[in-house]
């Protein structure tokens, strides 16, 4: 039988391989992805945990992830297209402008 | 309880067992994927793959509304919308392997798998019950329980929610939105430049002449080369030693200094200067 531990369990892992991949990767689309991945994963631990109390809060509230994630990614290719428009890469290593 | 309904439940418990690990190892294995493919568009296809495995496990936890949002949002739009920046952005590009910070990936790792021991220890400690009993509104009135909840105790974030989207539409349309520096070239303009750039005909396409029609075959040049010229830059592969035969030239057409056919790899070049101009035009 699978138990809401379970759920959790495998969106702590998908969580951890997310956030590695946003530390390890240097294209900026990659580490969007890499992004969406851990929102994934949260998604799931609510799902899980809305199966665990037996309401359907945890649902409403991945329901929201999911539109407020859409929003962020409407918005950061947006972004995105407008710096390799001006820089002609993905990279996050070549916006730099303001690192100084 | 009778005997064929607990066999059943029984059976049922099992498959549902076997469905979920069968996508935890999937989604685990897709997403290690994600992390270590080099080419972008591998990437998002990884990402669809733990997508779709997620809601396979939304409907399996009893949330069969967020699978379908989940399918029709994030596998549907938002991973197409990453396919699309992908192209316009270029689908060549590869991640670098240098690290622009001295053992990044090293320290990178070590952390994520700090996180996973810290993220792993906190749950472990924390009472995760069992599942509650299955209700209907785990099943079959699942959508009309989240919409009893969006539509009453959560419509304040829902009204707050059209006015991120409308914002996030705008925002992105500003963002991506160019202005025109330069008036647009009338037809008698683009006819002008096209004579004067010295090769008004249109490329040629690929696959004339070669063994097959691919879009990445090069073209074969009368005297026998390959033309770079008919293949799009962003699909064409780079010329390969065991490659070669598979462009279509004649077979005893190679390592003969007097043809400039086949073997155009850019080791030969020194020994054929005098064809290297003209075959510096098909270069891209």
């Amino acid at each position: 039988m699978v138990s809401p531990a379970h759920y959790i369990a495998l969106a702590v892992i998908l969580f951890a391989i997310g956030s590695v991949g946003v530390l390890v990767r240097r294209n900026a689309i990659v580490v969007f992805m890499c992004i969406e991945l851990m929102l994934n994963a949260v998604n799931l631990a609510f799902v899980g945990f809305a199966r665990m109390h037996g309401n359907l809060d945890g649902q409403v509230i991945a329901f929201f992830v999911m539109v407020v994630a859409a929003a962020e990614v409407v918005v950061g290719l947006a972004i995105l297209t407008a710096i390799f428009r001006a820089r002609r890469s993905a990279s996050v290593d070549e916006a730099n402008l303001l690192k100084y | 309880m009778s005997h064929p309904e607990v066999l059943a439940a029984g059976a049922a418990a099992t498959a549902q067992g076997i469905t979920f690990w069968l996508l935890a190892v999937i989604s685990v294995v897709a997403g290690l994927g994600l992390v270590l493919a080099r080419r972008a568009v591998h990437c998002a296809v990884l990402l669809a793959v733990v997508m779709l495995c997620l809601a396979v496990l939304y409907a399996l936890a009893g949330a069969p509304f967020l699978a379908f949002v989940q399918v029709i949002v994030y596998t549907g739009a938002v991973l197409m919308l990453f396919l699309f920046v992908l192209m316009m952005v270029g689908v060549t590009a590869t991640d670098s392997i240098v690290e622009t910070i001295r053992g990044q990936r090293l320290w990178a790792g070590l952390a994520g798998i700090g996180l996973l021991v810290l993220l792993a220890l906190t749950v472990g400690h924390a009472v995760i019950g069992p599942a509650a009993p299955a209700t209907a509104q785990f099943g079959n009135s699942n959508v009309q329980g989240v919409a009893t909840l969006i539509f009453t105790s959560f419509v304040f974030p829902f009204e707050v929610t059209s006015a991120l989207l409308i914002t996030a539409a705008v925002g992105a349309m500003v963002l991506a939105h160019r202005e025109r520096t330069t008036p647009k070239p009338t037809q008698r303009e683009l006819a002008r430049r096209r004579v004067a750039s010295g090769s008004p005909a249109p490329l040629p396409g690929p696959g004339t002449y070669a063994r097959h029609n691919a879009v990445d075959m090069p073209a074969l040049l009368p005297d026998g080369s390959p033309s770079q010229l008919s293949v799009s830059p962003v699909i064409s592969r780079q010329p390969e030693p065991g490659q070669r035969e598979l462009s279509g030239a004649a077979p005893g057409a190679h390592h003969d200094p007097g043809d400039r056919g086949a073997d155009d790899h850019e080791a030969a070049l020194p020994s054929e200067a005098g064809a290297g101009s003209q075959r510096g035009e098909g270069r891209w």
